[in-house]
């Protein structure tokens, strides 16, 4: 008998006032009892809409089905047959736009908490030591992939599936790109990363650190030495600013060197790690998307004032739904429809204000969103003594430089088709260096279907 | 791991060392920078390359005891090991077509110049070679310097080596003196480097300056590193390390330079706690 609650059983939290002052998981996860009850509320449609709404295409009511028996580790199996990190994406995808956007039950109701059931099989496996799937027999053939974020991992894995002796070069002294650097510690404990990697190594991925593509090799070194196929999943990785007046004023960072000073180098233990992070009692967040409240969110956690600042609405807020929510309840505070003008510094140099100008919303851009446009004579200052600039990010250039012949877009992303395959022979490409900057979950899909092509193009 | 193979104390703060790291030594160039990590806890931070040997796979870094974490690094030792050590990062020197030029370097920027003006001087460059120290005890690399250029000038700030004064002065008497340079490279503190870019604006001397900013990642992806040149904001890690020195802010380079100071002390005093073992 199906469970008719129209709501989902809400995610055990952190309370907002305690975990503002810690870097601990916000939501704590489902206890085996409130997973069985939810996973009651699944109808086991035939169609299955929800599977659909999937980038990698998990088999969504079948890994349901099992933890309606009980079967935790059955489950995760399921997941796993589809999806290399589920414990990473029950956690950050964006399900509302996603799988439970197409759920049945949410036609009235909410739908079913796809997105928590499958972190809780995730959770529940991995902590019972069933994440090892085991080696697969080598078929012979090398692939090579630069970077080690979800593109590059998910490519990885579905490779050595298939029995390739795959490498992951990456840049940094840590394996995970934005799940180490970027997504914070409430959000995505970096121990679990961790364990994903390693349940990837246990496949026979080999990871080097500390290996700059376009520096220590190239492409076409990579291809010389041996690989059949070159996988770059090298992300979007240099940070944009707004060309404002005061952007080089001391306490401006990037959101990139904001969180990787705290995610990556673990600042906020200063002095224990011996990388520091500089916050003053109020911090503006310029933008609006995820990376935006994962900095706010950051910031308030070292005990300052947080103030948003968006150009356009609220409904027109890139950032999920629940990180808005969860920003709120932890005290940040929005000014909507504002865009900075400039940032004023103090005789040393260090920031001292921001100023605002007042938007209204005009007419829509070319991707449908109102535009903002600016109210004359609506200026004001803000005192502040720390900005972080959140509006995005561009491909990194270190790959186009050293690869001439690798056809990119004029705004620097790499060209490929629908499955990956770049206009070099033997080159494959795909999440945020393909798409710029977007969601996990898409650089996942990107990196399975990437290879896929791969094993389409060189049959064993 | 990244076994130091060789360690040399230059002077008392100055030290030498030579890590095996087979995949820098085999793309370094002259110009081009590393970035170390000691320990798990450790901080990332950027040395430029003072030399390499491709076939031994080694690369030569030469650092300054300024820190908390130089600090640490010096306590290391012959058979030690470094956590991380990244590279080749950043663009090498451009310094094709230079005939004659004066390399300057002010204290530890004597390492790094040193390199600089060895390549050039062995494409058959005139090179003077003007370097300045504190005073005589802190000279590094005497008997390399000598065999890297054309003319070796040594200043002391205290003229404990029979030659008072700083590079820009002695640098100024070179330009006086009719040394008609097509380029001058500078590298050193911030304060040296844009003393010695007023000094070549005028004359119109094509100067090149290395920075060396704050940065974590090196490759681009924390914008830490930004400078302003020519009223547009660079990366050093990609862009640079070298740049029009005439085009460069100097200024805003020093001010961002000095963003971390009360936490570095900060982190410079647990060093002596942990090091005479009392409780902070």
């Amino acid at each position: 008998m199906a469970n008719m609650s129209l709501q989902k059983h809400p995610m055990p939290e952190q309370d907002p006032v305690v975990r503002a002052g810690n870097f601990k998981e916000v939501a704590l996860g489902y206890t085996p009892e409130i997973a069985v009850e939810e996973a009651q509320r699944c109808l086991h449609c035939k169609n299955a809409p929800c599977v659909t709404g999937c980038p990698v295409n998990v088999p969504i009511p079948d890994f349901i089905d099992r933890i309606k028996e009980g079967d935790f580790e059955g489950a995760y199996q399921v997941i796993r047959s589809q999806n290399a990190l589920p414990a990473i994406c029950g956690r950050v995808c964006p399900q509302e736009s996603q799988c439970e956007s197409k759920c049945v039950r949410g036609i009235k109701g909410e739908p079913v908490g796809i997105g928590r059931l499958e972190r809780f099989a995730a959770d529940t496996a991995m902590a019972a030591g069933k994440a090892n799937a085991g080696k697969a027999p080598a078929c012979g053939k090398k692939a090579a992939v630069i970077g080690s974020g979800p593109a590059g991992l998910t490519c990885a894995g579905q490779l050595a599936k298939a029995g390739w002796d795959v490498t992951v070069y990456e840049a940094l002294h840590t394996a995970g790109g934005v799940l180490m650097y970027g997504i914070p510690e409430f959000r995505l404990p970096k121990a679990l990363v961790e364990r994903e990697i390693s349940s990837l190594k246990e496949l026979g991925v080999k990871i080097i650190t500390n290996a700059v593509a376009g520096k220590a090799f190239t492409v076409d070194e990579l291809l010389e030495e041996g690989n059949d196929a070159v996988f770059i999943g090298s992300g979007a990785g240099l940070p944009n600013f707004q060309k404002i007046p005061g952007e080089s004023l001391c306490g401006v960072y990037s959101a990139n060197e904001f969180l990787t000073r705290l995610n990556l180098m673990k600042a906020y233990t200063f002095p224990e790690h011996d990388t520091p992070v500089k916050v003053g009692a109020h911090v503006a967040v310029i933008g609006g998307g995820n990376v935006a409240m994962d900095a706010a969110r950051c910031a308030k956690r070292l005990g300052a004032e947080v103030t948003i600042l968006y150009r356009r609405s609220e409904a027109e807020m890139p950032a999920r739904a629940e990180e808005v929510h969860h920003a709120k309840e932890e005290g940040i505070h929005f000014h909507m429809l504002t865009a900075p003008t400039s940032i004023e510094g103090d005789e040393n140099g260090f920031v001292k204000s921001i100023r605002c100008i007042e938007m209204k919303l005009g007419e829509p851009d070319e991707r449908g969103r109102r535009r903002p446009v600016p109210i004359e004579g609506s200026e004001y200052e803000l005192p502040m003594e720390t900005v972080i600039v959140a509006i995005g990010n561009s491909p990194n250039p270190l790959i186009k430089k050293t690869t001439p012949d690798l056809p990119t877009e004029r705004w620097g992303g790499i060209q490929t088709d629908e499955n990956g395959r770049t206009g070099k022979k033997n080159v494959y490409a795909g999440g945020d260096a393909v798409t710029g900057a977007a969601t996990v979950i898409l650089a996942m899909g990107a990196g399975k279907k990437a290879a896929a092509a791969i094993l389409e193009d060189h049959p064993s | 791991m990244y076994p130091i193979v060789k360690k040399r104390v230059l002077n008392e703060t100055v030290t030498l060392m030579e890590v095996e790291a087979p995949l820098v030594a085999r793309k370094a160039k002259p110009g081009q920078f590393i970035i170390f990590r000691i320990d798990e806890e450790g901080e990332r931070v950027p040395l430029t390359i003072a030399g390499y040997d491709r076939e031994r796979g080694t690369v030569t870094i030469i650092f300054q005891k300024v820190g908390y974490t130089t600090e640490k690094l010096d306590t290391l030792n012959e058979g030690d090991s470094l956590l991380d050590f990244v590279g080749p990062l950043g663009e090498p020197s451009h310094t094709e077509g230079i005939r004659r030029c004066a390399v300057i370097g002010g204290g530890l920027g004597v390492a790094i110049a040193y390199p600089q003006a060895k390549a050039l001087h062995d494409a058959g460059a005139e090179v003077d070679l003007i370097v300045g120290f504190r005073n005589e005890h802190l000279i590094i690399l005497k008997d390399e310097l000598e065999a890297a250029c054309t003319n070796l000038i040594i200043m002391t700030d205290d003229g404990s080596n029979g030659n008072k004064g700083f590079v820009t002065q002695a640098l100024q008497k070179q330009i006086d003196a009719g040394r008609n340079y097509d380029t001058v490279i500078a590298i050193g503190p911030l304060p040296m480097m844009k003393a010695v870019c007023e000094m070549t604006r005028e004359p119109k001397i094509r100067t090149i300056v290395s920075m060396n900013p704050i940065m974590i990642d090196g490759t681009g992806m924390c914008g830490g590193c930004r400078l302003t040149v020519g009223g547009e904001t660079k990366f050093a890690c990609v862009d640079g390390p070298d740049f029009d020195g005439h085009l460069v802010d100097f200024d805003e380079a020093m001010a961002r330079g000095r963003m971390f100071r009360p936490e570095e002390a900060r982190a410079k005093e647990k060093h002596l706690c942990r090091m005479t073992g009392e409780a902070r």
